[in-house]
């Protein structure tokens, strides 16, 4: 036998032995899980690491509203079937108690008010880990944050002042109020996620796949009709039936579709590798506003 | 098979490191139209004539407006042979903790030498590095052949002071190959206009460089991570006692006999299991859950190792060290270390030197470290470190130090070798 393993054996483990790391060195973890490809991904390397005990952390969604039903739907059941605590955080709520005031000018998403609910959670459920399904490969600043991811008492992350993270010795140490986010999955790709999920038959919500879908373009973005979005009058958006799917899975009225026939996950990696547009670039409005978006967002505690 | 390979790249915006990772990625197809555009943009607005492929990699607001890069970012990409996680690390001499950050779990290091200048000062930084964190292979990419019209003669004269320099050095295997990354030459696909260079191009090297050392000659490490004991679980689970871990080298296989430190018991492996089932054997970086015939005490941080070829145990260590810190270092500080899966209170007796990483010279009357010194120390630690010396295993010959009021990793370690007693004695 070679004693080699393979980029998914290799990313796999080490998946596993950061989750474990955190699960001995910290009091109160959380899991963030928005029931998208990748929190399911994570969510069953936890299963893994955890085996045979039960996943003994809650798992975390901040609920904006405008999810898509199939994915709610997916979220509920997934938490059941394993036994897990589900941590709701919704926006409208917050919204609802005028803790946050929503931007209503057309087009706005409430993807920047996630930030308000995430550390409302975090600090009132003491979470001092946060397990989230970001990637290096997604967004310029992402490649530039660590596994372990420092925040301060504000949930503000710093990227001039990023511990070091060398081999594999994790420094989880921090003050009360402090908290790390966690990315399991900083090394894999788009491509490693889906051929992960085919490997390991990870369910995923609907819409990942192709579906028949009533759709318009708006600022060259396929976005579906929902009880968020709907075509503005004097414009030129025209609603129309398409095969379609999604790459990414976030607010109705943010993400956009793509065209597709992918039934399956082997149907999507063969799409994928001949995909000619990044994956947040394809559809996600929330990324487009400036060369910098993420970045921002990110140092106000964001995901 | 697919495998993984990680390679760090080292050399500065000047040498065209970013153009060569952008090179890189988008030869073998890897950037997508949308970020194509975008750098299409960018590049036209600063009115370059051509499209600056650099632009592919920075990332942070704070680097484009100061066209330097400031911290490790990691990129991807694969070819059907392997995947590829580069670790792209800044070359300026205030950012050698970047460097060491990025080049710690490295299998392979690029240097990148402009043609023109050939061999930097900060050339014989990045090499010195290379040996200091034990990368296994060094490729030296003599860049800019286009503007030294193609010259073997320059590309040797580049070789052999290199080599020469790193004679002095306990390197990996080294390789060279002139390239263009601005056109191209051979980093992709092999250039036409360097017949007399017979080599392999860069990605073609990538995809075939050796990666691992055989396994089975190494003595076995497997730190302890975690205690699995199911309480809730059912009845089937109540008996059930393992120890999870990753496998730090070597392999073990179901029967074998383990040593357990720091008690010294022995004991037996009756069972290797993971989620996905039981194995018969197991290998790094493997994560798994061993299980063994006695019930001992043991906890994280304790260490499982093969009987005949132990790991190192003891109290005093020597080593290497890169310090991180604003804060400098003083012999008499205590600070937190982390071992493995073990943390521990170490004391720095005594600064033995700094090492000039220009020059290699050794500085004996040095009083201090500060920011990217790189030095030698001695250390008391409040419990033993079951260890093995960097230069024979990175896992289990690596520390970090973190200074307790702060928090912060102020240093990187690698264990030297000493008088320690081996486990056995």
């Amino acid at each position: 036998m070679t004693y080699q393993l393979t980029h998914l054996d290799a990313l796999e483990s080490e998946a596993i032995f950061i989750i474990r790391e955190v699960v001995a060195e910290f009091e109160r973890p959380g899991l963030l899980f928005s029931g998208g490809k990748d929190s399911a991904v994570l969510l069953h390397l936890a299963v893994k690491a955890c085996w045979p005990q039960p996943v003994p952390f809650p798992v975390v969604h901040v609920d904006t509203g405008h999810n898509f039903p199939e994915v709610i739907e997916f979220r509920d059941r997934r938490a059941a079937e394993l036994g897990v605590r589900l941590v709701i955080s919704s926006v409208q709520e917050s919204i609802d108690r005028g803790e946050i005031v929503e931007d209503l000018t057309p087009g706005a998403s409430r993807n920047r008010l996630q930030t308000h609910n995430l550390l409302k959670v975090i600090e009132e459920h003491r979470f001092d880990a946060v397990f989230g399904g970001g990637r290096r490969d997604e967004e310029k600043a992402r490649a530039k944050e660590r596994i372990y991811s420092f925040r301060d008492e504000f949930g503000q992350w710093d990227p001039r002042g990023q511990r070091p993270e060398l081999w594999n010795l994790f420094n989880g140490r921090h003050r009360i109020g402090e908290h790390f986010r966690v990315f399991p999955l900083s090394n894999w790709t788009e491509l490693d996620i889906w051929q992960y999920i085919e490997r390991e038959q990870i369910e995923l919500p609907s819409i990942y796949f192709s579906h028949e879908r009533e759709v318009f373009y708006r600022d060259g973005m396929m976005l579906a009709l929902g009880p968020f979005t709907t075509p503005r009058d004097g414009t030129s958006e025209e609603l129309f039936l398409a095969q379609v799917r999604y790459r990414t899975v976030g607010d109705m009225t943010c993400t956009a579709a793509v065209e597709s026939t992918a039934k399956s996950p082997g149907d999507v990696i063969a799409e994928t590798s001949i995909a000619r547009v990044s994956e947040r670039g394809a559809t996600r409005a929330d990324d487009r506003f400036s060369e910098a978006a993420m970045e921002d967002r990110k140092r106000e505690g964001y995901f | 098979m697919m495998e993984l390979l990680r390679f760090a790249t080292a050399g500065s915006v000047d040498d065209g490191k970013s153009t060569l990772i952008g090179r890189l990625l988008y030869d073998s197809k890897q950037v997508f139209e949308d970020q194509l555009e975008s750098v299409e943009r960018t590049s036209q607005a600063k009115g370059y004539e051509y499209v600056d492929l650099a632009l592919l990699t920075d990332g942070l607001r704070a680097e484009r407006e100061q066209g330097i890069t400031i911290d490790v970012a990691y990129r991807y990409f694969a070819t059907p042979k392997r995947k590829f996680i580069i670790a792209d690390t800044p070359g300026h001499t205030q950012h050698t903790r970047n460097m060491v950050t990025g080049s710690s779990t490295a299998d392979l290091v690029l240097i990148l030498v402009d043609a023109r200048s050939g061999i930097t000062e900060q050339t014989r930084r990045h090499a010195f590095l290379a040996s200091l964190l034990r990368i296994p292979h060094i490729v030296v990419c003599i860049n800019k052949m286009d503007l030294v019209d193609y010259d073997e003669t320059r590309f040797k004269e580049i070789r052999e002071e290199f080599e020469e320099f790193a004679e002095g050095l306990d390197v990996g295997a080294l390789t060279f190959i002139p390239i263009s990354a601005l056109i191209g030459d051979n980093v992709v696909d092999r250039s036409q206009k360097m017949p007399w260079f017979t080599g392999p191009s860069l990605l073609e090297h990538l995809e075939t460089v050796e990666l691992t050392p055989d396994a089975r000659s190494e003595g076995f490490r497997f730190p302890v991570q975690l205690v699995v004991r199911p309480r809730s679980a059912g009845a089937e689970l109540h008996d059930f006692r393992g120890y999870a871990g990753e496998v730090a080298r070597g392999v073990v296989a179901v029967g074998d006999e383990v040593v357990i430190l720091p008690s010294g018991f022995s004991s037996r492996v009756v069972a290797i299991e993971t989620a996905d089932g039981t194995l018969d054997e197991a290998f790094a970086p493997m994560s798994v859950i061993v299980r063994l015939e006695d019930e001992l005490d043991i906890g994280r941080g304790d260490m499982l190792a093969s009987p005949t070829d132990p790991p190192i145990v003891s109290q005093d260590i020597q080593a290497m060290i890169c310090w991180m810190s604003e804060t400098p270092l003083r012999p008499g500080a205590k600070l937190g270390l982390k071992h493995t899966t073990r943390w521990v209170r170490a004391l720095v007796r005594g600064l033995d030197y700094r090492l000039d990483v220009n020059t290699l010279e050794c500085d004996y009357d040095a009083a201090d470290l500060s920011l990217n010194d790189i030095g030698r120390i001695d250390l008391r630690t409040t419990a033993p470190l079951f260890y093995d010396e960097y230069s024979t295993n990175r896992l289990t010959g690596s520390f970090i130090l973190v200074d307790e009021q702060t928090n912060i990793t102020v240093a990187s370690g690698m264990i030297l070798p000493q008088n320690g007693r081996r486990a056995s004695d």
